[in-house]
């Protein structure tokens, strides 16, 4: 089975302003959701109390909102989680010095204000101190990978290239991350370590994409740049669908097995790979292309022997 | 065109694979109830105690399939839970004094995989259930106590030289590192104190300034980082005791970072106990009561400058003097009993130092009273501006009691007002009196049947994806796609096999996530390689021409993706912790494991099936 013959090249590049018209779009939004939305940051990152519970029946969520209120926790956020019988109860940074031990008295309210069986299934407290350190954490690690996966491009292939596949996990993580602020999804951990996996995923495309660019500038001559891209992309085209393919199949596996806990996890992969797969065909070639990419640039470069180490053949 | 790997090299690629079968094996043995018994306080199981163990088993006809002496611990392994909770009582009952005993799962492992070190994945607490803490030490604190201890020893220099100084104290400085400050009133003292202090003081540096004649000692960089590291060791010493007096089986106390104290209690799910115990950064000290003074000038705000108004926990308060007679670091032992009137005590032992610096203490004192004050250290939510938590101290009266006596190494405080009250106090001081102060700053729990139940959905997601993945791959690519499948069947049993063998690796949920992600990934060097293939087979190639081709052009592709995916896998390690970290490490291990399926092992599937013939049409 093939879904793509191959034997036409599609002239890609060619819609290149339309793709930057709409990717600059997009970016736009997601800052203006951003500065205007914010994230939704999780409990990992703003500190307070998590309790999630279990009811034996579906919850009644009024009913707990009026016990939590009754007993002083009028700041409480009451949700379902995952299913009517999970909920999650969120409580924001207290004055109290035990805040610790929050958590065992949300559970004994709860057991007695409703007289309900309830059951315990999770408890999560993040003092404040430790949600800011991580926020910065956070930001300094994706600045870290970016920069060294900047300097491994560049190292490997062309500063151009580096510059355009750094430009596309920019313009992932930043689509993702307005997604997120913009449907209000909370953004914990999981999600931060999902958007990292991103970065990883639509990286590998962008470099299989650079990598037959390169190899085609040194194979065919006297041809535009633009057109080598585009030959190297149709090229490429059948590839990049079914690794998507592929992993957007175990990502839904994930998104509607996995559980409530990594939701989010699944949310930002599925919507991160789609938008890895869309750059490394527009953003990432057209930008090294508009800073002017051409075959002296990667001619230069001594000629590795790929695959040196496997076995010779014998004629 | 052969297409052939020698002999040696198909045989050293199913002997790898055969390997990582070998150690992914023991995930496949279930767990048994056990039951451990370690020895509290540095205490180790002997023969003798194992051979009472086994006699007390034997007596009350407990079945255990068997019991093991190993690292001063002895294991229990039973068929059912049933003769382990009843193992547990009894156990528990008869060595609670001077042993803990705690319910444990141990891995089924045939003897002969544990005896090549077959172990199962650990699994994280998300999966296990149980309670994890962070805790914060207290840095500040700990180098002003440093300093407070410079001051007193500086004094003694100076006095031992005759240099006559105006004062020597703890000052504060911009940068918040804080420094000893000593005030001469001659300029020919602060010259003779400087040489003389700064040959023996090499770790710090002094400043000296004629203008106010005073002598500044600031700790070296080097000094600083080691009075952390030591606040940070003692501190971890201090939990490792404290978490096995809780007798929980297998926990985990480490280091992250800087100042961060890691603690895991799988299993744990009454947490508050484990918190009293964790939280309450316990230290004493032995004041004497200002019988002087007035009470009730002192209430009004009058008290004297040599004295303190402190509380006990009924709100009664009472005057004491500020001078400390001695510090709970002196504390050897202490433990709960009851005395001749069957009222609840706490018999205390000291160090020798201790002892005779109590012993000059007391002995002018008998007939006064004593108060015992129990500090305790809590985190509130401010912070200072070097973004450090601003602690709390909480000074209480937790007894005054007449000294009786001259009391030397071993004393007792009465006046407790329960059993339960005085087994705390005797555990807070047995677990030792703490130099900086710690604070739980993060603390999640996870319940026995969310942790069941994440294991069971993570199986299925890994199961689900994998299956999806499998099926597509064998329409699209058919009799490759089988090469293709086997390989990533071997990825998993690779991943696993690794995670089983790294002793610190751990699996969590976002782990398997990172294990459901690997199998969408791994399968990408294949397509390369099969689509390189299907290319050159249209550009009119032979077969076997296209297959090497395909193999060799792709590589470099999949070398260069899969070690950008590896860097930020390897960030995520470096900053993530717990189930993130988790995530990293089964997302590295993929990565790895994966280049290793995709390109080598499917290589020699491919030649062992099609390679050295000659062929016409091949099914890809």
């Amino acid at each position: 089975m093939q879904i793509f013959k191959g034997k036409e090249t599609i002239a890609f590049m060619s819609y290149r302003k339309v793709a930057l018209a709409f990717s600059i779009i997009l970016m736009l939004a997601s800052l203006t959701s951003l500065a205007i939305n914010k994230l939704n940051f999780g409990l990992d990152f703003t500190g307070g109390t998590l309790i999630e519970v279990g009811f034996e029946q579906a919850a009644d969520l009024n009913k707990i909102r009026e016990v939590m209120d009754k007993n002083g926790f009028d700041d409480a956020v009451v949700q379902f989680y995952g299913s009517s019988r999970d909920v999650v109860i969120r409580l924001g940074q207290r004055e109290d010095v035990k805040a610790e031990m929050l958590g065992n008295q949300v559970l004994k309210v709860l057991q007695e204000g409703t007289g309900e069986n309830v059951d315990m299934r999770r408890i999560e407290f993040v003092g404040a101190s430790v949600g800011d350190e991580l926020t910065e954490q956070g930001g300094l690690a994706m600045l870290t990978a970016l920069i060294c996966i900047l300097v491994y491009v560049a190292f490997r292939f062309e500063w151009r290239f580096a510059l355009g596949s750094v430009f596309a996990l920019f313009h992932d993580v930043l689509l993702t991350l307005g997604l997120f602020s913009f449907l209000g999804l909370e953004f914990d951990l999981t999600v931060l370590a999902a958007i990292l996996a991103v970065i990883g995923y639509s990286l590998n495309d962008t470099i299989v994409v650079s990598d037959r660019i390169r190899e085609n500038f040194r194979k065919i001559r006297n041809t535009s740049p633009s057109d080598i891209i585009d030959i190297s992309l149709t090229q490429t085209l059948s590839r990049t669908f079914i690794t998507s393919i592929t992993t957007l199949l175990v990502l839904a596996a994930l998104f509607f097995k996995g559980g409530a806990l990594i939701h989010g996890f699944a949310t930002a992969l599925l919507f991160g790979v789609f938008v890895g797969t869309y750059s490394s065909i527009y953003v990432a070639s057209a930008v090294a292309l508009a800073l002017g990419i051409s075959r002296e640039d990667l001619i230069p470069e001594v000629i590795e022997k790929e695959g040196a180490d496997q076995e010779q053949m014998l004629p | 065109m052969l297409n052939k790997y020698p002999l040696w090299k198909t045989l050293m690629v199913f002997f790898i694979v055969a390997i990582g079968a070998l150690y992914a094996l023991p995930n496949l043995y279930g767990e048994d109830p056990a039951v451990q018994v370690s020895g509290l306080r540095g205490v180790e199981a002997d023969n003798q105690m194992f051979e009472a163990v086994k006699a007390d088993l034997t007596k009350e006809n407990i079945k255990y399939s068997k019991i093991e002496l190993e690292n001063g611990q002895i294991l229990i392994k039973f068929f059912d839970t049933e003769n382990q909770i009843h193992a547990r009582d009894l156990l528990h009952a008869k060595y609670k004094k001077k042993y803990s005993i705690a319910l444990n799962l141990t891995p089924a492992t045939p003897e002969w995989l544990a005896a090549i070190g077959g172990t199962p994945m650990k699994l994280g607490l998300d999966l296990s259930g149980g309670v994890s803490f962070l805790m914060e030490v207290n840095m500040k604190e700990a180098i002003a106590k440093a300093h407070q201890g410079m001051v007193g020893d500086f004094r003694n220099e100076l006095r031992n030289e005759k240099i006559r100084y105006r004062s020597v104290k703890e000052v504060t400085t911009s940068d918040g590192q804080g420094a000893v400050k000593i005030i001469f009133r001659k300029p020919e003292d602060l010259a003779k104190a400087e040489s003389l202090l700064k040959k023996r003081y090499r770790d710090f540096v002094f400043t000296a300034k004629d203008d106010d004649l005073s002598l500044t000692a600031k700790m070296t960089e080097q000094k600083l980082k080691e009075t952390r590291e030591y606040a940070l060791q003692q501190n971890i010493t201090i939990i490792r005791n404290r978490v096995n007096e809780l007798g929980v089986a297998e926990p985990l106390v480490q280091r992250q970072g800087k100042k961060h104290i890691v603690i895991e209690l799988p299993g744990v799910q009454d947490t508050a106990k484990a918190k009293e115990i964790l939280n309450a950064t316990a230290t004493i000290e032995f004041k004497m009561v200002d019988q002087e003074g007035d009470l009730a000038s002192a209430l009004n705000g009058r008290v004297p400058a040599s004295s303190q108004l402190l509380y006990d926990r009924n709100g009664k308060p009472t005057l004491v003097k500020k001078r400390v007679m001695l510090t709970g670091d002196h504390i050897v032992d202490a433990n709960s009993g009851f005395d001749e009137y069957s009222r609840p005590q706490v018999n205390i032992t000291l160090d020798s130092v201790g002892g005779s610096k109590f012993s000059n203490a007391t002995k002018n004192n008998i007939g006064k009273p004593m108060a015992t004050v129990f500090i305790e250290y809590k985190a509130t939510d401010k912070k200072d501006p070097q973004g450090n938590l601003i602690f709390e101290k909480h000074e209480e009266i937790i007894s005054v009691a007449t000294i009786q006596a001259r009391l030397g190494k071993k004393f007792r405080i009465t006046g407790s007002d329960s059993v339960q009250e005085a087994h705390n106090l005797a555990l807070l001081l047995r677990a030792g009196a703490l130099i900086a102060p710690i604070s739980i700053v993060e603390e999640r729990t996870v319940g026995p049947t969310l942790g069941a139940e994440n294991v069971q959905l993570g199986f299925q997601a890994i199961l689900l994806g994998f299956g999806l993945v499998f099926i597509f791959m064998l329409i699209y690519y058919k009799a490759f796609g089988v090469v293709a499948n086997v390989a990533l069947l071997a990825n998993l049993v690779l991943i696993v096999g690794i995670m089983s063998m790294i002793p610190g690796a751990t699996l969590t949920l976002p782990g398997m996530a990172g294990i459901v992600l690997t199998v969408g990934m791994a399968v990408d060097a294949n397509v390369l390689i099969f689509e390189r293939i299907r290319e050159e087979i249209r550009e009119g190639k032979s077969i076997q021409q296209a297959i090497h081709q395909g193999y060799d052009a792709a590589f470099s592709s999949i070398l260069d993706a899969n070690i950008t995916t590896l860097i930020a896998a390897l960030i995520l390690f470096a900053i993530g912790a717990g189930p993130i970290k988790g995530f990293a490490v089964t997302l590295s291990i993929g990565i790895l494991t994966s280049m290793f399926t995709s390109v080598v092992v499917s290589r020699t599937i491919v030649n062992l099936v099609w390679g050295g013939k000659r062929l016409e049409k091949i099914s890809i």
